[in-house]
């Protein structure tokens, strides 16, 4: 009796139990990059004009980032039901309908299983959607699901209780221990074994002892943490304070992006009601436990990302990476130990404990335990946040999980690993994802990011755009990964390029460069100084190993087969659509076009640039690419 | 804690603690470095120290990684050399081409490492950075297009100098290294491995005076220039040059050739009288030094509160720079229009303090132009001079005669040395017994010596290096109060540490140079600034006593609170 009534109140805090309608819309970065914003607007207007008693909460991304703006319904008594793509001049229309009690089925994603509740007849349920029957959410469980900005909701769905268990039950080096049991890797890229580097720290003698979590989250294509701390700031912060007690740190530093605003403000907050309620602080909850966490703004330059950069930043001093030894745990922020943990690291710990290791330890492959949430962007179908058990193959990501690629379209290579990534080509797609099948096939987990590319994306362009963002964003400390990339990035430019008037020498200097190339990211791997400039080759080692075809046509053939590196591409005229209206041929500047008046005209390659001037102006589509 | 290690095949022995690069050189195992700096911690930025180690994947850096026992290292396979000779193609590959016109021709540690990994051939294309030099500081030019971004300058004057002027700006390959403000010691250029920092330069309008027969050009050399000389002729270090410099000098077209050290027997009274002064006043205790103008840079930018008890006596130079246009020239008849004077100096702190407005009169600057020693050098190699085989000569009368005291400002813990020795007859009356201090002899860079003098029970501290000043400083700050004296020289070693001294890629010439300047005084007659007959006779027709109204007027000085980006 007792108990129901508990959670009888518990239901009613955590929303599952309702009394009034409410409205969820998602609001992370993505839902108001795609017009959450006016969708919100439109619904409070709607709310206000029919003088309805609803609520309206704002909530993280559910990892359907192209389902949105997203909009749930929860009608007292029915089941929380989704909808996609709610643009605000649809809003009327979708609430008219659900409050009468009908639903518009081509908008709807799904309903939330709820044994509370009646469910809609004829909406499936989210859960059997192939794209969530097939993920195993353990970190990403509570985002775009529950309101991030309250508290009262994580603490109704369980959420702390791990906290107080440990630092009243367990003893540090208990904790550790469990983490060493459970397998957890580092999720940041290196995959260092979690549980080990909390018992190094923990075995330091030291006064001070610190705890970072790394939310510098700066790979292009990656946005795991962002939609983690903007969807469920709470279970992050349970992470971050059962790890600082493990390690004995009584300060923990949370290094978020300066470009993360929402995530900022999230945090901000999550940790002023932490706060509140006595979860840190001085002797929290009468425990003896002392927790203090600050928030910092990361500049978000790249290599600010690499924990000894990470932690010269904190310092307040330049973010350049130091060499290793010390590691951190030993000697790290203000020469103390520190330990450096990233976002989703840290967010699988409460589980964790709370399970037990064992339950853990189950998910995963031999050496990989748990799970990974990949950031899926790119051409599949359904991009967004995606987590799956260790050891799923990137075959089942894309095809099954994310329905495919976009119109049907040949899938060419899928980008793993952030920046310093590799690509990994269509014949290696049953890869299963987890470190050291990774590592075998040339790749690296990194943080996670997954961009997924189509037979329209160059491979040569691709690895240009790495190496120029790699050699813009490298700190400048160690030669080969400054002068390096930077050397490489010229060479791909040479050959996405048609170089007018080269001389004999300069083609000859360029393909010296060209044969250069191997030898040069050889260098670059063995001699750099941090993480970021020994795996800084990858894009284009891995784009060589798997698509030299493609580079080889880009020299010898001076041909991009996806046509993006325009200046490669080859016009011709159709002679049966040509009217001859001179147009091209006014324009061409270097007079390559040909042709009488009112007769066809055509095209004299060896002058053409590919400047691609006729084809702007043709106005009858007789320019043609070949 | 010794332990076995296997390098190229052969078992060596390490010490707990060492890093590979130490553990390497004891056994006389060879590994180049461009970024590396003794004594300071390891920066890890140039990679040129790379070994393979067995198991490894990549290649570790030897200057900053530990040794370990289970180590097999190569410290030269075909792997390791490529990739140093790699990463040394890449520099170039944005470096200016310009040996032929720099500085550092033929000193340079670039170029050193190109032709020992045998660079020929130019494998990497690509676009350069393009930099204007940065000519705004008085005393250091900086070709940010030569530099490769080791770093040594940021953390020369970051770690031992305690300034950290400089540092690395922008990222990727637009860093560069840039100041904000600096005090021109010039530590900096003695580090640079290439011709990136160096001093400024106006061999024109010295040429011009040198063969202009309506001017008397004049040049003072300073204490330390004797036994560093050398050195740029590729002879051994430390090796006392005096007498054959002086008549290099006056070969090159000097018409009167004088030391400087004179001039620092002057200051060593001067500064003895001010110290009894304030010490019967017991008033500005402790006196600091004021001989080295890096040092009273830094006074007046970051330390206002003290620059009272700052010496008010003027550098030797400044003082020598005094007497030749006031006494010297006025004496001869000379106008201040037909007089050139020179110094040179081991210190580009020094083409600084030469335009100080208190270091003028009627406008005109006392000294006009400086030359480090590596310029005196260059200068005497044009004039194909060979400056073994010139005969010895003295220097020019007034100023002839100079004490070994004198001669011992060249090194950390000389002036106070010297100080103490003519101290102590003001004060007693009597010479010292042990005019030789052992204590403020050794190459640490914070020395302390007490000593009683009559009623007076005296403390000296020595400190050298910025850094070691500032330690120092906030003791005294704290209260501690049995310090009287405090001798600050802004370079490691002191003068024969300078910034403008020979630059040597080991670095290891100071105690050599040093052991030199404690030879001259130990055999010399004249070992007391007091009893050098030239400067009796000065005080006899010129100035009277120390501090009197002439030697103020013409031997002190006065400082001021200078803001910090100026």
């Amino acid at each position: 009796m007792m108990d129901r009534r508990v959670s009888g109140r518990l239901a009613t805090l955590c929303n599952e139990r309702v009394s009034k309608p409410i409205i969820y819309i998602g609001s992370g970065t993505c839902g108001i990059v795609a017009g959450a914003g006016e969708t919100l607007k439109a619904i409070t207007k709607y709310i206000l004009e029919n003088k309805l008693q609803v609520s309206v909460i704002e909530v993280g991304c559910i990892g359907l980032c192209s389902y949105e703006p997203i909009v749930d319904i929860q009608l007292p008594g029915k089941a929380r039901v989704s909808f996609r793509n709610i643009q605000s001049p649809m809003v009327e229309s979708l609430l008219d309908d659900v409050f009468n009690g009908e639903i518009p089925y081509d908008q709807v994603i799904g309903q939330y299983k709820n044994d509370l509740h009646n469910a809609w007849e004829g909406v499936s349920s989210l859960e059997r959607l192939p794209f969530f029957a097939l993920q195993h959410r353990i970190v990403i469980r509570n985002c775009g699901i529950i309101d991030p900005g309250s508290i009262n909701e994580y603490i109704a769905r369980g959420g702390y209780q791990t906290y107080l268990k440990c630092i009243r039950n367990y003893t540090s080096d208990k904790i550790c221990e469990f983490v060493d049991e459970s397998g957890l890797r580092g999720r940041g890229g290196g995959g260092y074994n979690t549980g080990k580097k909390w018992m190094i720290a923990n075995n330091q003698v030291s006064d001070q002892k610190y705890l970072i979590c790394n939310a510098a989250e700066s790979d292009p294509g990656a946005f795991m943490d962002r939609s983690l701390i903007e969807g469920d700031p709470h279970s992050l912060l349970e992470g971050i304070a059962i790890a600082a007690y493990a390690i004995g740190a009584t300060k923990a530093y949370i290094y978020v992006m300066a470009e993360y605003h929402l995530a900022w403000s999230r945090l901000r907050n999550a940790i002023d009601q932490m706060k509140d309620y006595g979860l840190q602080g001085y002797n929290v909850l009468g425990s003896g436990v002392d927790l203090q966490m600050i928030l910092v703004k990361g500049p978000g330059a790249f290599v600010c990302g690499e924990e000894t950069a990470l932690i010269k930043s904190i310092e307040g001093k330049r973010g350049m990476p130091e060499s290793k030894p010390p590691y951190p745990a030993i000697e790290g922020l203000f020469r103390k130990p520190t330990v450096v943990n990233n976002v989703e690291t840290l967010a699988n710990v409460p589980f964790i404990l709370k399970h037990g290791p064992q339950r853990f330890n189950e998910i995963g492959t031999t050496n990989s335990k748990g799970t990974k949430v990949f950031a899926l962007s790119g051409k599949t179908v359904i991009t967004g946040l995606v987590e799956v058990p260790m050891g799923t193959s990137i075959r089942d990501i894309i095809y099954r999980i994310a329905g495919g690629i976009q119109d049907g379209k040949e899938l060419k290579a899928v980008q793993i690993g952030g920046p310093s990534g590799s690509c990994i080509p269509p014949h290696k797609l049953d890869l299963q994802v987890d470190y050291e099948s990774l590592w075998d096939a040339g790749a690296i987990m990194g943080s996670g990011g997954m961009v997924v590319m189509d037979e329209n994306t160059c491979m040569v362009d691709m690895a240009k755009f790495f190496m120029n963002f790699l050699n813009k964003e490298s700190c400048g400390k160690c030669i080969p990964c400054r002068e390096g990339t930077r050397r490489i990035h010229e060479v791909l430019e040479s050959i996405t390029r048609r170089p007018q008037n080269e001389t004999g020498h300069e083609t000859l200097e360029r393909f010296k460069g060209i044969m250069q190339l191997e030898g040069l990211a050889e260098v670059i791997r063995d001699t750099s100084l941090c993480g970021l400039g020994q795996t800084a080759p990858n894009p284009l080692i891995s784009a060589l190993t798997w698509f030299r075809d493609e580079f080889e046509e880009h020299i010898f053939d001076r041909k991009c087969r996806a046509g993006v590196c325009k200046e490669l591409r080859v016009f011709y005229i159709d002679v049966d659509k040509c009217t001859g209206c001179v147009a091209c041929l006014r324009k061409c500047p270097t007079n390559a076009i040909v042709g009488q008046p009112r007769q066809p005209h055509f095209i004299v390659e060896d002058k053409c640039i590919g400047c691609g001037l006729c084809f702007d102006v043709c106005k009858f589509v007789a320019v043609m690419v070949k | 804690m010794f332990f076995d290690i296997e390098v190229n095949g052969k078992t060596i022995k390490a010490r707990n603690g060492d890093t590979i690069l130490s553990a390497l050189e004891r056994n006389g195992i060879k590994v180049p470095t461009l970024c590396h700096l003794e004594n300071l911690p390891p920066n890890g930025a140039c990679r040129m120290c790379v070994v393979e180690v067995e198991g490894r994947q990549s290649l570790l850096p030897a200057c900053s990684h530990p040794v370990e026992e289970w180590m097999k290292i190569k410290t030269h396979s075909p792997r390791v050399v490529k990739a140093r000779k790699t990463n040394i193609e890449l520099l170039l590959s944005n470096h200016p081409d310009d040996c032929l016109y720099c500085e550092r021709n033929g000193n340079c540690e670039l170029q050193r490492f190109a032709e020992d990994l045998n660079v020929r051939e130019r494998r990497f294309h690509g676009s350069r950075n393009k930099y204007k030099t940065d000519p705004s500081s008085a005393s250091l030019l900086r070709d940010p297009a030569k530099c490769i971004l080791c770093g040594r300058c940021i953390r020369i004057c970051e770690e031992i100098q305690h300034i950290t002027a400089l540092d690395f700006i922008g990222r990727g390959n637009k860093m560069q290294v840039g100041p904000a403000f600096n005090k021109n010691c010039g530590q900096c250029i003695i580090v640079c491995p290439t011709g990136a920092l160096t001093e400024k330069q106006h061999p024109g309008e010295l040429q011009d005076a040198l063969h202009n027969p309506d001017i008397k050009t004049i040049i003072q050399c300073s204490p330390s220039l004797s036994v560093t000389l050398a050195e740029e002729f590729g002879l051994r270090a430390g090796k006392d040059m005096e007498s054959l410099m002086y008549a290099a000098l006056r070969k090159l077209g000097f018409d009167y050739v004088f030391d400087t050290t004179f001039a620092a027997d002057l200051l060593v009274v001067e500064q003895a009288a001010e110290l009894l002064e304030r010490l019967n006043e017991k008033k500005l205790l402790p006196m600091f030094s004021s001989c080295c103008p890096a040092w009273i840079k830094y006074a007046e930018q970051a330390r206002p509160s003290i620059l009272n008890k700052i010496s008010s006596c003027k550098s030797p130079q400044q003082m020598m720079g005094a007497l030749i246009t006031s006494h010297f020239a006025a004496d001869l008849g000379l106008t201040d229009d037909s007089i050139y004077s020179v110094s040179a100096m081991p210190c580009v702190a020094k083409k600084f303090e030469a335009q100080r407005e208190q270091m003028t009169h009627k406008g005109i600057t006392d000294v006009d132009t400086i030359l480090t020693t590596r310029e005196l050098a260059r200068l005497i190699r044009l004039n194909g001079i060979d400056i073994q085989q010139v005969e010895p000569e003295m220097v020019d009368l007034p100023y002839r005669s100079r004490s070994s005291a004198g001669k011992l400002l060249a090194v950390s813990g000389g002036l106070t040395e010297s100080l103490i020795r003519t101290l102590h007859f003001m004060i007693t009356g009597k010479e010292i017994a042990q005019p030789k201090i052992q204590e403020l002899r050794s190459s640490r860079g914070r020395k302390e010596f007490k000593i009683k003098m009559g009623e007076f029970n005296l403390g000296f501290a020595v400190v050298n290096g910025i850094g070691n000043v500032n330690e120092l400083l906030t003791e005294i700050e704290n209260g501690r109060s049995d310090i009287h004296y405090i001798e600050v020289m802004a370079c490691p070693g002191g003068c024969v540490g300078g910034g403008g001294q020979p630059i040597h890629p080991e670095f290891n010439n100071l105690k050599a140079r040093a052991k030199a300047v404690f030879d001259i005084d130990d055999k010399e007659a004249i070992r007391f600034a007091h009893r050098n007959p030239s400067l009796i006779a000065l005080y006899d027709h010129l100035l009277g006593k120390p501090l009197s109204e002439t030697s103020m007027n013409l031997l002190h000085t006065s400082y001021q609170h200078r803001e910090v980006m100026l």
